[in-house]
Protein backbone atom coordinates (compact mmCIF):
# COMPACT_ATOMS: atom_id res chain seq x y z
CA UNK A 1 0.00 0.00 0.00
CA UNK A 2 2.91 2.02 0.98
CA UNK A 3 4.54 1.36 -1.73
CA UNK A 4 2.12 2.37 -3.98
CA UNK A 5 1.03 5.65 -2.21
CA UNK A 6 4.79 7.20 -2.87
CA UNK A 7 4.36 6.53 -6.44
CA UNK A 8 1.21 8.23 -6.70
CA UNK A 9 2.36 10.97 -4.53
CA UNK A 10 5.86 11.25 -6.98
CA UNK A 11 3.89 11.02 -9.77
CA UNK A 12 1.74 13.93 -9.03
CA UNK A 13 4.60 15.94 -7.78
CA UNK A 14 5.87 15.46 -11.05
CA UNK A 15 3.45 16.47 -13.00
CA UNK A 16 2.78 19.39 -10.78
CA UNK A 17 6.89 20.63 -11.64
CA UNK A 18 6.25 19.85 -14.97
CA UNK A 19 3.51 22.12 -15.56
CA UNK A 20 5.75 24.95 -13.18
CA UNK A 21 8.28 24.50 -15.95
CA UNK A 22 6.28 24.57 -18.77
CA UNK A 23 4.64 27.68 -17.58
CA UNK A 24 7.79 29.32 -16.64
CA UNK A 25 9.43 28.77 -20.10
CA UNK A 26 6.17 30.07 -21.68
CA UNK A 27 6.68 33.29 -18.95
CA UNK A 28 10.74 33.51 -19.33
CA UNK A 29 10.15 33.71 -23.14
CA UNK A 30 7.09 36.44 -23.43
CA UNK A 31 9.15 38.88 -20.79
CA UNK A 32 12.39 38.61 -22.77
CA UNK A 33 10.89 39.08 -26.10
CA UNK A 34 8.41 42.27 -25.01
CA UNK A 35 11.25 43.66 -22.75
CA UNK A 36 12.52 45.83 -25.15
CA UNK A 37 9.27 47.15 -26.29
CA UNK A 38 7.49 47.78 -23.49
CA UNK A 39 11.14 49.59 -22.63
CA UNK A 40 10.16 51.49 -25.74
CA UNK A 41 6.83 52.39 -25.29
CA UNK A 42 7.53 53.19 -21.35
CA UNK A 43 9.90 55.80 -22.56
CA UNK A 44 7.94 57.00 -25.76
CA UNK A 45 4.84 57.43 -22.99
CA UNK A 46 7.45 59.72 -20.67
CA UNK A 47 9.24 61.92 -23.51
CA UNK A 48 4.92 62.32 -24.96
CA UNK A 49 4.45 63.70 -21.24
CA UNK A 50 7.82 65.64 -21.33
CA UNK A 51 6.43 67.51 -24.37
CA UNK A 52 2.86 68.50 -22.97
CA UNK A 53 5.31 70.62 -20.48
CA UNK A 54 8.10 71.33 -21.99
CA UNK A 55 8.49 72.42 -25.85
CA UNK A 56 11.20 71.01 -27.55
CA UNK A 57 12.45 74.12 -28.92
CA UNK A 58 13.62 74.41 -25.00
CA UNK A 59 16.43 71.42 -25.02
CA UNK A 60 18.65 69.85 -27.23
CA UNK A 61 19.50 66.57 -24.86
CA UNK A 62 18.04 63.63 -24.15
CA UNK A 63 15.60 64.25 -21.35
CA UNK A 64 15.58 60.69 -20.75
CA UNK A 65 19.38 59.90 -19.92
CA UNK A 66 20.07 63.58 -18.49
CA UNK A 67 18.64 62.80 -15.14
CA UNK A 68 19.51 63.34 -11.13
CA UNK A 69 18.16 61.16 -8.54
CA UNK A 70 16.70 62.64 -5.56
CA UNK A 71 16.38 60.48 -2.43
CA UNK A 72 13.24 60.03 -0.74
CA UNK A 73 11.99 62.58 2.28
CA UNK A 74 13.65 65.16 1.44
CA UNK A 75 12.39 68.57 1.22
CA UNK A 76 10.05 67.54 -1.81
CA UNK A 77 8.57 65.46 0.38
CA UNK A 78 8.93 62.00 -1.77
CA UNK A 79 8.42 59.11 -0.46
CA UNK A 80 10.25 57.38 -2.78
CA UNK A 81 13.64 57.92 -4.56
CA UNK A 82 12.43 60.37 -7.68
CA UNK A 83 13.98 61.39 -10.45
CA UNK A 84 14.95 65.03 -11.69
CA UNK A 85 15.32 65.78 -15.09
CA UNK A 86 17.22 68.30 -16.94
CA UNK A 87 16.61 70.37 -19.90
CA UNK A 88 19.63 72.04 -21.39
CA UNK A 89 20.21 74.41 -24.83
CA UNK A 90 23.67 74.42 -26.23
CA UNK A 91 24.79 72.99 -22.95
CA UNK A 92 23.44 75.29 -20.73
CA UNK A 93 20.83 74.81 -18.08
CA UNK A 94 17.31 75.70 -19.44
CA UNK A 95 14.65 73.83 -17.30
CA UNK A 96 14.29 70.73 -15.15
CA UNK A 97 11.24 68.83 -14.48
CA UNK A 98 10.56 67.37 -11.27
CA UNK A 99 8.21 65.09 -9.67
CA UNK A 100 6.69 65.96 -6.93
CA UNK A 101 3.76 64.29 -4.77
CA UNK A 102 0.54 66.38 -2.97
CA UNK A 103 -0.14 63.81 0.48
CA UNK A 104 -2.86 65.28 1.02
CA UNK A 105 -5.39 65.23 -1.64
CA UNK A 106 -9.13 64.46 -0.84
CA UNK A 107 -8.61 60.70 -1.41
CA UNK A 108 -4.77 60.23 -1.39
CA UNK A 109 -1.84 61.07 -3.05
CA UNK A 110 -1.90 62.97 -6.47
CA UNK A 111 0.78 62.91 -7.96
CA UNK A 112 2.29 65.72 -10.40
CA UNK A 113 5.17 66.55 -12.77
CA UNK A 114 6.24 70.37 -12.72
CA UNK A 115 8.40 71.65 -15.79
CA UNK A 116 10.62 75.08 -14.12
CA UNK A 117 12.97 77.31 -16.25
CA UNK A 118 16.10 78.38 -15.05
CA UNK A 119 14.95 81.13 -13.63
CA UNK A 120 12.30 79.45 -11.41
CA UNK A 121 9.59 80.16 -13.86
CA UNK A 122 6.54 77.08 -14.34
CA UNK A 123 6.82 75.61 -17.95
CA UNK A 124 3.78 73.37 -16.63
CA UNK A 125 2.15 71.20 -14.62
CA UNK A 126 0.69 68.07 -15.32
CA UNK A 127 -1.36 65.32 -13.19
CA UNK A 128 0.53 62.27 -13.64
CA UNK A 129 -2.13 60.31 -11.01
CA UNK A 130 -4.65 60.44 -8.75
CA UNK A 131 -7.84 59.27 -7.03
CA UNK A 132 -9.86 62.43 -6.36
CA UNK A 133 -13.71 62.16 -7.11
CA UNK A 134 -14.87 62.15 -10.58
CA UNK A 135 -16.43 65.40 -11.66
CA UNK A 136 -15.76 66.88 -8.88
CA UNK A 137 -11.88 66.74 -7.85
CA UNK A 138 -10.83 65.69 -11.25
CA UNK A 139 -10.55 68.77 -12.80
CA UNK A 140 -7.05 69.46 -12.00
CA UNK A 141 -6.87 66.74 -14.94
CA UNK A 142 -5.79 68.23 -18.20
CA UNK A 143 -8.17 65.23 -19.62
CA UNK A 144 -11.41 67.24 -17.65
CA UNK A 145 -10.22 71.12 -17.71
CA UNK A 146 -7.79 73.08 -18.33
CA UNK A 147 -7.36 74.31 -14.84
CA UNK A 148 -3.89 73.71 -14.47
CA UNK A 149 -2.62 75.64 -17.16
CA UNK A 150 -4.33 78.73 -16.66
CA UNK A 151 -3.10 78.71 -13.12
CA UNK A 152 0.31 77.65 -12.96
CA UNK A 153 1.54 78.14 -16.41
CA UNK A 154 4.25 80.82 -16.04
CA UNK A 155 3.75 81.42 -12.63
CA UNK A 156 6.78 81.77 -10.41
CA UNK A 157 7.86 83.12 -6.54
CA UNK A 158 9.08 86.18 -8.02
CA UNK A 159 5.05 86.92 -9.55
CA UNK A 160 3.68 85.52 -6.74
CA UNK A 161 4.56 86.20 -3.06
CA UNK A 162 4.85 83.17 -0.18
CA UNK A 163 1.52 83.77 1.18
CA UNK A 164 -0.41 84.23 -2.00
CA UNK A 165 0.17 80.42 -2.50
CA UNK A 166 -3.29 79.72 -1.93
CA UNK A 167 -6.38 79.24 -3.48
CA UNK A 168 -8.82 82.59 -3.45
CA UNK A 169 -10.96 81.00 -0.63
CA UNK A 170 -8.15 80.77 2.00
CA UNK A 171 -7.20 84.76 0.30
CA UNK A 172 -4.78 83.65 -2.55
CA UNK A 173 -4.57 83.75 -6.05
CA UNK A 174 -5.42 80.43 -7.32
CA UNK A 175 -8.98 79.37 -8.60
CA UNK A 176 -10.95 76.89 -7.49
CA UNK A 177 -14.41 75.05 -8.58
CA UNK A 178 -16.92 75.43 -5.29
CA UNK A 179 -18.04 71.87 -4.07
CA UNK A 180 -13.89 70.92 -4.45
CA UNK A 181 -11.18 73.26 -3.26
CA UNK A 182 -9.14 70.10 -0.98
CA UNK A 183 -8.15 68.90 -4.19
CA UNK A 184 -6.79 72.34 -5.42
CA UNK A 185 -5.19 73.67 -1.96
CA UNK A 186 -3.00 70.28 -1.89
CA UNK A 187 -1.85 70.85 -5.72
CA UNK A 188 -1.02 74.60 -4.78
CA UNK A 189 0.72 73.86 -2.01
CA UNK A 190 2.68 70.63 -3.44
CA UNK A 191 3.45 73.40 -6.34
CA UNK A 192 4.49 76.00 -4.05
CA UNK A 193 6.95 73.59 -2.12
CA UNK A 194 8.38 72.52 -5.12
CA UNK A 195 9.18 75.68 -6.47
CA UNK A 196 10.86 76.54 -3.04
CA UNK A 197 12.76 73.13 -3.27
CA UNK A 198 13.88 74.19 -6.31
CA UNK A 199 15.06 77.71 -5.34
CA UNK A 200 17.45 76.58 -2.70
CA UNK A 201 18.58 73.22 -4.74
CA UNK A 202 18.84 74.95 -7.80
CA UNK A 203 22.54 74.56 -8.33
CA UNK A 204 22.62 70.82 -6.91
CA UNK A 205 20.21 70.28 -9.57
CA UNK A 206 21.95 71.40 -12.21
CA UNK A 207 24.97 69.87 -11.08
CA UNK A 208 26.90 66.84 -12.08
CA UNK A 209 26.09 66.60 -16.52
CA UNK A 210 25.34 63.67 -17.93
CA UNK A 211 25.76 60.41 -15.93
CA UNK A 212 24.29 58.68 -18.81
CA UNK A 213 23.54 55.63 -17.17
CA UNK A 214 18.98 55.23 -16.92
CA UNK A 215 18.43 51.73 -17.07
CA UNK B 1 -22.84 17.17 -23.00
CA UNK B 2 -24.25 15.94 -26.52
CA UNK B 3 -21.70 15.03 -29.20
CA UNK B 4 -24.01 15.57 -31.39
CA UNK B 5 -23.83 18.29 -34.67
CA UNK B 6 -25.57 20.53 -32.65
CA UNK B 7 -23.00 20.89 -30.01
CA UNK B 8 -21.32 24.23 -31.50
CA UNK B 9 -24.28 26.02 -31.87
CA UNK B 10 -25.60 24.98 -28.13
CA UNK B 11 -21.86 26.22 -27.18
CA UNK B 12 -22.51 29.45 -28.79
CA UNK B 13 -26.47 30.40 -27.79
CA UNK B 14 -25.01 29.18 -24.03
CA UNK B 15 -22.16 31.44 -24.25
CA UNK B 16 -23.86 34.56 -25.90
CA UNK B 17 -27.31 34.10 -24.15
CA UNK B 18 -28.59 30.97 -22.06
CA UNK B 19 -25.65 30.83 -19.59
CA UNK B 20 -24.23 34.32 -20.57
CA UNK B 21 -21.75 34.96 -17.47
CA UNK B 22 -22.45 38.60 -17.20
CA UNK B 23 -26.07 38.64 -16.82
CA UNK B 24 -27.48 34.79 -16.16
CA UNK B 25 -24.20 33.03 -14.09
CA UNK B 26 -23.30 36.56 -12.69
CA UNK B 27 -20.29 35.60 -12.54
CA UNK B 28 -16.77 37.66 -12.86
CA UNK B 29 -18.42 40.73 -11.49
CA UNK B 30 -15.83 42.47 -9.83
CA UNK B 31 -14.17 43.59 -13.52
CA UNK B 32 -17.76 43.71 -14.74
CA UNK B 33 -18.16 46.61 -12.61
CA UNK B 34 -15.01 48.50 -11.83
CA UNK B 35 -13.90 49.04 -15.62
CA UNK B 36 -17.49 49.66 -17.52
CA UNK B 37 -16.86 53.31 -17.70
CA UNK B 38 -16.80 53.63 -20.97
CA UNK B 39 -17.79 51.28 -24.21
CA UNK B 40 -13.79 51.04 -24.87
CA UNK B 41 -12.64 50.05 -21.44
CA UNK B 42 -15.57 47.36 -20.90
CA UNK B 43 -14.89 45.92 -24.41
CA UNK B 44 -11.05 45.67 -24.25
CA UNK B 45 -11.17 44.00 -20.94
CA UNK B 46 -13.50 41.81 -22.29
CA UNK B 47 -12.15 41.05 -25.05
CA UNK B 48 -8.94 40.19 -23.39
CA UNK B 49 -10.71 37.92 -21.33
CA UNK B 50 -12.52 36.26 -23.60
CA UNK B 51 -9.17 35.28 -25.66
CA UNK B 52 -7.36 34.30 -22.34
CA UNK B 53 -10.89 31.90 -21.62
CA UNK B 54 -10.66 30.33 -25.21
CA UNK B 55 -6.70 29.60 -24.79
CA UNK B 56 -6.96 28.90 -21.20
CA UNK B 57 -9.89 26.40 -22.26
CA UNK B 58 -8.09 24.99 -25.55
CA UNK B 59 -4.54 24.33 -22.99
CA UNK B 60 -6.42 22.49 -20.58
CA UNK B 61 -8.93 20.14 -22.57
CA UNK B 62 -5.40 18.46 -24.35
CA UNK B 63 -3.84 18.04 -20.87
CA UNK B 64 -7.13 17.17 -18.63
CA UNK B 65 -5.91 12.83 -18.93
CA UNK B 66 -2.75 13.63 -17.29
CA UNK B 67 -3.17 15.54 -14.40
CA UNK B 68 -3.99 14.13 -11.10
CA UNK B 69 -7.82 15.42 -9.67
CA UNK B 70 -5.94 16.24 -6.29
CA UNK B 71 -3.68 19.23 -8.30
CA UNK B 72 -6.10 19.94 -11.38
CA UNK B 73 -6.63 23.62 -9.52
CA UNK B 74 -3.05 24.39 -9.13
CA UNK B 75 -2.67 23.25 -12.32
CA UNK B 76 -5.07 25.33 -13.78
CA UNK B 77 -4.53 28.13 -12.13
CA UNK B 78 -1.40 27.75 -13.10
CA UNK B 79 -2.10 27.80 -16.42
CA UNK B 80 -4.37 30.82 -16.34
CA UNK B 81 -1.93 32.72 -14.44
CA UNK B 82 0.70 32.06 -17.71
CA UNK B 83 -2.22 33.01 -19.94
CA UNK B 84 -3.10 36.04 -18.83
CA UNK B 85 0.81 37.47 -17.88
CA UNK B 86 1.73 36.34 -21.58
CA UNK B 87 -1.30 38.72 -22.29
CA UNK B 88 -0.70 41.78 -19.75
CA UNK B 89 3.04 42.22 -21.17
CA UNK B 90 1.87 41.96 -24.53
CA UNK B 91 -0.71 44.75 -23.95
CA UNK B 92 2.14 46.33 -21.73
CA UNK B 93 4.21 46.59 -24.87
CA UNK B 94 1.53 47.48 -27.75
CA UNK B 95 -1.10 49.21 -26.36
CA UNK B 96 0.65 51.09 -24.22
CA UNK B 97 -2.13 54.10 -23.34
CA UNK B 98 -5.54 50.93 -22.98
CA UNK B 99 -2.98 49.23 -20.42
CA UNK B 100 -2.45 51.99 -18.26
CA UNK B 101 -6.22 52.79 -18.19
CA UNK B 102 -7.28 49.01 -17.40
CA UNK B 103 -4.16 48.71 -15.00
CA UNK B 104 -4.60 46.39 -12.36
CA UNK B 105 -7.97 44.53 -13.68
CA UNK B 106 -5.60 43.10 -16.21
CA UNK B 107 -3.58 40.82 -13.84
CA UNK B 108 -7.09 40.34 -11.80
CA UNK B 109 -8.58 38.46 -15.46
CA UNK B 110 -6.76 35.67 -13.30
CA UNK B 111 -8.96 35.84 -10.24
CA UNK B 112 -12.18 36.11 -12.50
CA UNK B 113 -13.93 33.29 -11.30
CA UNK B 114 -15.48 32.77 -14.81
CA UNK B 115 -12.06 32.08 -16.65
CA UNK B 116 -11.46 28.71 -13.71
CA UNK B 117 -15.24 27.76 -13.87
CA UNK B 118 -15.15 27.33 -17.12
CA UNK B 119 -11.90 25.21 -17.62
CA UNK B 120 -12.80 23.54 -14.89
CA UNK B 121 -16.41 23.12 -15.80
CA UNK B 122 -15.91 22.60 -19.66
CA UNK B 123 -12.49 21.97 -20.59
CA UNK B 124 -11.75 19.60 -17.97
CA UNK B 125 -14.22 17.11 -19.67
CA UNK B 126 -14.55 18.13 -23.03
CA UNK B 127 -12.25 17.72 -26.34
CA UNK B 128 -10.37 20.57 -27.73
CA UNK B 129 -12.51 22.23 -30.54
CA UNK B 130 -15.45 22.56 -28.33
CA UNK B 131 -13.62 23.69 -25.08
CA UNK B 132 -11.88 26.53 -27.07
CA UNK B 133 -15.19 27.49 -28.38
CA UNK B 134 -16.75 27.45 -25.12
CA UNK B 135 -14.04 29.94 -23.84
CA UNK B 136 -14.55 32.19 -26.85
CA UNK B 137 -18.42 32.16 -26.67
CA UNK B 138 -18.80 32.47 -22.66
CA UNK B 139 -15.63 35.34 -23.11
CA UNK B 140 -17.31 37.30 -25.82
CA UNK B 141 -20.35 36.90 -24.10
CA UNK B 142 -19.48 38.82 -21.03
CA UNK B 143 -17.62 41.24 -23.49
CA UNK B 144 -20.64 42.33 -24.67
CA UNK B 145 -22.39 42.38 -21.29
CA UNK B 146 -19.18 44.89 -20.46
CA UNK B 147 -19.59 47.14 -23.43
CA UNK B 148 -23.61 47.70 -23.00
CA UNK B 149 -22.59 48.17 -19.48
CA UNK B 150 -20.00 50.39 -20.80
CA UNK B 151 -21.94 52.53 -23.95
CA UNK B 152 -25.23 52.57 -20.97
CA UNK B 153 -22.99 54.19 -18.11
CA UNK B 154 -20.71 56.40 -20.54
CA UNK B 155 -23.84 57.55 -22.71
CA UNK B 156 -25.79 58.80 -19.58
CA UNK B 157 -22.07 59.76 -16.90
CA UNK B 158 -21.05 61.77 -19.99
CA UNK B 159 -22.41 62.19 -22.74
CA UNK B 160 -20.48 60.16 -25.64
CA UNK B 161 -19.97 56.69 -26.80
CA UNK B 162 -16.07 55.36 -28.00
CA UNK B 163 -14.41 57.82 -26.30
CA UNK B 164 -10.86 56.76 -25.38
CA UNK B 165 -10.90 54.76 -28.50
CA UNK B 166 -7.68 56.28 -29.71
CA UNK B 167 -6.20 54.32 -26.79
CA UNK B 168 -6.78 51.22 -28.43
CA UNK B 169 -6.57 52.16 -32.40
CA UNK B 170 -3.80 54.92 -32.01
CA UNK B 171 -4.64 58.72 -32.44
CA UNK B 172 -6.38 58.48 -35.84
CA UNK B 173 -9.31 56.55 -34.04
CA UNK B 174 -10.13 59.86 -32.41
CA UNK B 175 -12.86 61.15 -35.07
CA UNK B 176 -14.81 57.51 -34.15
CA UNK B 177 -15.89 59.34 -30.81
CA UNK B 178 -19.56 59.84 -30.96
CA UNK B 179 -20.45 63.29 -28.64
CA UNK B 180 -24.21 61.71 -28.29
CA UNK B 181 -25.31 64.73 -26.09
CA UNK B 182 -23.13 68.01 -26.91
CA UNK B 183 -22.52 70.46 -23.95
CA UNK B 184 -23.58 67.47 -21.62
CA UNK B 185 -22.64 68.69 -18.05
CA UNK B 186 -22.07 64.76 -17.15
CA UNK B 187 -24.48 62.68 -14.69
CA UNK B 188 -21.72 61.54 -11.84
CA UNK B 189 -23.38 58.41 -10.52
CA UNK B 190 -23.82 56.77 -13.62
CA UNK B 191 -20.02 56.62 -14.07
CA UNK B 192 -19.84 56.25 -10.10
CA UNK B 193 -19.94 52.24 -8.65
CA UNK B 194 -23.71 52.65 -7.67
CA UNK B 195 -23.88 53.52 -11.28
CA UNK B 196 -22.29 50.21 -12.20
CA UNK B 197 -24.92 48.01 -10.27
CA UNK B 198 -28.03 49.96 -11.45
CA UNK B 199 -26.81 49.77 -15.04
CA UNK B 200 -25.72 46.06 -14.51
CA UNK B 201 -29.43 45.54 -12.39
CA UNK B 202 -31.20 47.25 -15.84
CA UNK B 203 -29.32 44.52 -18.34
CA UNK B 204 -29.91 41.66 -15.88
CA UNK B 205 -33.92 42.44 -15.90
CA UNK B 206 -33.67 43.01 -19.68
CA UNK B 207 -32.71 39.77 -20.43
CA UNK B 208 -34.64 37.72 -17.93
CA UNK B 209 -37.98 40.06 -19.71
CA UNK B 210 -36.76 39.08 -23.24
CA UNK B 211 -36.20 35.16 -22.58
CA UNK B 212 -39.71 35.20 -20.58
CA UNK B 213 -41.02 36.44 -23.79
CA UNK B 214 -39.61 34.28 -26.02
CA UNK B 215 -40.48 31.44 -23.89
CA UNK B 216 -44.12 32.36 -24.06
CA UNK B 217 -44.16 32.95 -27.33
CA UNK B 218 -42.68 28.98 -28.06
CA UNK B 219 -45.44 28.09 -26.69
CA UNK B 220 -47.33 26.84 -23.16
CA UNK B 221 -47.10 23.58 -24.01
CA UNK B 222 -43.33 22.72 -23.23
CA UNK B 223 -42.93 23.81 -19.55
CA UNK B 224 -39.38 24.61 -19.74
CA UNK B 225 -38.18 25.98 -16.47
CA UNK B 226 -37.28 29.75 -16.85
CA UNK B 227 -33.18 30.00 -16.72
CA UNK B 228 -33.55 33.47 -14.99
CA UNK B 229 -30.35 34.62 -13.76
CA UNK B 230 -29.33 33.15 -10.20
CA UNK B 231 -26.39 34.74 -7.92
CA UNK B 232 -23.57 32.81 -7.33
CA UNK B 233 -22.21 34.80 -4.62
CA UNK B 234 -19.18 36.57 -6.82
Amino acid sequence: MSESLIKHTLSTTGVMIGFTIIGTAILAFTFSTTRAPIAKSEAEARMALFRQILPESMHDNDLLKDVKKIPAGGELGNRDETEAVRARLNGQPSAVILETTAPDGYSGDIKMLVALKADGEIVGVRVLAHKETPGLGDYIDIGHSDWIKKNFDGQSLAKTPDDAWKVKKDGGTFDYMTGATITPRAVVKAVHKTLQYFGAHRDELFAAAKQGNAS
Amino acid sequence: MSQGTNQYQEIVQNGLWRQNPGVVQLLGLCPTLAVTTSVVNGFSLGLLTALVMAASNASVSPVRRWVPSEIRIPVFILIIAALVTVGDLAMHAYLHALHLVLGIFIPLIVTNCIVLARVEAFAAKNNTAPSALDGLMMGLGLALVLAILGGIREVIGKGTLFSGIDLALGPAAKQFVITVVPHYQGFLLAVLPPGAFMGLALLVATRNWLEQRRQAKAGNASSAPVDTAMAHGH
